[in-house]
Order: structure tokens, then C-alpha cells, then sequence
């Protein structure tokens, strides 16, 4: 199947904006790095209820927690729509799974971030999914025909999640001195870790040149970082929250806010596996699937004997 | 670190109707045992905000899928047939309603 003229109708197909579809002709790179990026996105929503879970029995109201619960359970369902995404291009759950949990396969170096107290809540739904919207929104148009539909349904249910966080934080902002205090306290934490989430500088990062020509990246981190700056200052501003950076300011030229040096030192630290909650992430995560095994084996075990049954009366 | 040797269980495929009287349209997929367990997932996937009134799920292996690169040989030829479409015809200057 693999020729010069597969290739390049391909590439015609994505150059006129079409999309491609599982069983149409896919070079084997463009398939190997849909299944890392689709697979790394899956594990990420699903590490994500982690930080959020540990607060689900302390919300500090039964609406909070309500609000808290049906977020969760939000990204566990967009781990389901990025996992079936990513089956369709022939990896199986298991695969995934196992690579997840032998760290072949990475997730989002965010939510090796502690959770510490309830203004956090507000920081992770305000920044850390304000800056996943943006990244969503731009792979909505992205070229693989599954993982773009799965994006439309994210984007759609997403909205929420920030502004419940927005909501979180404005309230503390409102509240005694100490409530503004740990609010100001936990933008201070994630504001640089949310920038990270976008990656390196585009001068940075060798993954992008493929991505962008096969436009399953359709806009460049520092593109999509910039977005999110922009949006985010107004927001903290109208709260009475400080950005925790000098730099940031007003580029009249530009039309962009200008920002100060992220620290990548801290960000491959993190990635290498010595953030403060790797461990205890994917410890987590083992233990949970290990000891919901029964559960799978006794669905497996009824599924035999109803249709040992049903062969017994055709039979 | 070994994990257990588990399955993850058939893929199923999902259809929604979103209102009475609407078609059911492909939604996604879910893993499932049977087709009660299907019946849940694809409820709490896909059902959250009120999404449906209605859900279809069929083992994905039943399905079968025209091949893409058949695409020409099924679907040109309709291209040729423009008298299946009304405004191949003219119509004599001021008919009404038609
Ligand atoms: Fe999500
Ligand atoms: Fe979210």
C-alpha cells in the first residue's frame, strides 16, 4: 500500500482541509503520533480526577460538591471519547493502559501539581482546564476525523469546568482576608505550571514540524500560550488577583501581553518524574485498576454462562 | 509493576436520539460485557445534559463499512444522474406551487 501516490494524495487530502478516517490510507507516522498524542491526552484527562477527587469529601458545601462531582466525572467521559479515539487507529485499551502504567506513556506534567486546599479547586478549574480549552478548541479542527469529533464534544462540556473555577476563585476574592490570601496563594502555585502545559517554545520543540504539515497541530504553543495569557489577565484582574509575574505588561505594539521567563528547568524536573505527586499519581492509579479486577472478571465470568445458556435452548 | 491480565470487554457502537421523531445518530462507543452494560455506559457517556430521549448500541463487530477506496465506483455515478433532482427540470414561465 505504501507508494509515492498514497503519500501524496494524503497529503492532498489534508491540504484542502479534508479529514481522514480509520480505514482510509495513513502513513505510519502520522498514525504512530496520533496514537502518542491521542493516547497521552486520554491519560491525562484520567489522571486529572486525581487532584480534584481528594477534594470531593471536603467541599466546603453540598452545591460545591455537586458541582465538583459532575466535573470529575466529565473527564473521566472525555478519557473515554480520547481512549475509543485512539482505538480506532489500532492500539488496543490494554496497550494503552500498560504503557500508561509502565511510563512508556506520559500524561499531562500538571497534575503531578498537589492539590493543597479548596482555593486550588478554583485555581485547577480556572487555569488548568482555561488553559486545556485552548489547546481544545484549536485541535477541534485538527485532521484525524475521530479525535476531531471528540474534541467538539470536550469543547462543549468544558466551558463549565472553568467557569465553576472562575466562580471558586471570585468567592475567596470576595471573602475574609485569609479566603484572599489562599486564593492569591494558589494562583501564585499554578499560574507557571499552566503556562508549561502548552510545552516548550516553538524554537524548542522537534515534535512540531510533522504535526503542523499533517495539521494534527493546528496552532504552535507559543501561539496557543499567548491565548491564554491574553484571556486569563483581564480575568484576574477584575477579581483582585495578581498575575505572579513582574513582566507581565501591555505590548501596545504587539496587542499581546508581554510575559517573563518560564522556568524549563523546573518543567523537565517535573517531566523526569520528580514532581511532587508522580508516585502517589500513578501508585494510584495501579492499585485502583489492580483491585477493580474482580469486578472485570465477574462481568466476564456472567457474559460465558449467559451464553453457554442461550446455546442450550438453540441447542 | 505488573498489572493484572484483564480484558477491557467488546466495543460496542452508540446511536442517540435527541428528540422524538429525530433519527438516531452515531454518538461514539463504549466497552461493555452485554448489552445491559452497554445500555448504562452509553447513558452515562454520552446522556449527560440531556442529550437524548433514546439510545441504540450495536456490537461494533456487526457492522460493515464500504470500503473508502470504493469510494468512486459507489458514489460517482450518482453525480451523472442530475434528473433525480428537482431543478434539473424547467418549468414553463409563472406555473405556481410546483
Ligand atoms: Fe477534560
Ligand atoms: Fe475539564
Amino acid at each position: 500500500m505504501h507508494n509515492e501516490h498514497t503519500d501524496q494524495h494524503f497529503q492532498l487530502r489534508i491540504d484542502t482541509e479534508g479529514h481522514i478516517e480509520p480505514r482510509d490510507y495513513m502513513p505510519e507516522g502520522y498514525r504512530k503520533h496520533l496514537i502518542r498524542q491521542i493516547s497521552q491526552h486520554a491519560h491525562s484527562e484520567v489522571i486529572g480526577m486525581q487532584p480534584e477527587g481528594n477534594w470531593i469529601t471536603r467541599a466546603p458545601s453540598l452545591r460545591a460538591k455537586q458541582i465538583l462531582l459532575a466535573k470529575i466525572q466529565d473527564e473521566g467521559g472525555h478519557g473515554l471519547y480520547l481512549y475509543s479515539a485512539a482505538e480506532t487507529l489500532g492500539i488496543s485499551r490494554e496497550e494503552m493502559i500498560e504503557q500508561l502504567h509502565s511510563g512508556k506513556a506520559k500524561y499531562s506534567n500538571i497534575f503531578n501539581y498537589p492539590a493543597l486546599n479548596w482555593a486550588d479547586i478554583g485555581a485547577i478549574g480556572w487555569l488548568v482546564d482555561g488553559a486545556a480549552i485552548v489547546n481544545q478548541v484549536s485541535l477541534q479542527r485538527t485532521s484525524y476525523g475521530p479525535y476531531s469529533r471528540a474534541m467538539v464534544r470536550i469543547c462543549k462540556e468544558e466551558s463549565f469546568h472553568q467557569r465553576q473555577g472562575y466562580e471558586i476563585m471570585a468567592k475567596m476574592m470576595n471573602g475574609t482576608k485569609e479566603q484572599k490570601e489562599m486564593a492569591q496563594d494558589a494562583m501564585n502555585r499554578w499560574w507557571w505550571p499552566a503556562l508549561m502545559m502548552f510545552g516548550p517554545h516553538d524554537k524548542d520543540s522537534p515534535h512540531t514540524g510533522d504535526a503542523v504539515k499533517w495539521k494534527i497541530k493546528r496552532e504552535s504553543n507559543d501561539t496557543l500560550r499567548q491565548k491564554f495569557i491574553d484571556k486569563t489577565v483581564q480575568q484576574a484582574e477584575l477579581i483582585g488577583l495578581k498575575i505572579p509575574d513582574n513582566d507581565i505588561k501591555w505590548n501596545e505594539k504587539t496587542e499581546h501581553y508581554d510575559h517573563g521567563e518560564i522556568d524549563w528547568n523546573e518543567f523537565h524536573r517535573v517531566i523526569k518524574g520528580n514532581g511532587p505527586c508522580n508516585k502517589q499519581r500513578m501508585d494510584h492509579h495501579i492499585k485502583y485498576h489492580n483491585e477493580g479486577a474482580w469486578v472485570r472478571e465477574a462481568a466476564a465470568a456472567y457474559k460465558t454462562k449467559k451464553l453457554k445458556k442461550e446455546e442450550l435452548v438453540i441447542g | 509493576m505488573k498489572t493484572t491480565n484483564d480484558t477491557q470487554f467488546d466495543l460496542w457502537e452508540v446511536f442517540i436520539q435527541s428528540k422524538p421523531g429525530l433519527p438516531h445518530i452515531h454518538a461514539g462507543n463504549v466497552h461493555a460485557s452485554d448489552a445491559k452494560m452497554a445500555l448504562q455506559n452509553a447513558r452515562d457517556t454520552y446522556t449527560r445534559r440531556g442529550e437524548g430521549t433514546s439510545i441504540w448500541v450495536v456490537p461494533s463487530a456487526n457492522i460493515r463499512a464500504s470500503n473508502p477506496d470504493d469510494h468512486e465506483m459507489l458514489f460517482d455515478p450518482s453525480n451523472e444522474k442530475m434528473f433525480r433532482h428537482p431543478t434539473f427540470y424547467t418549468m414553463p414561465e409563472g406555473a405556481k406551487n410546483i
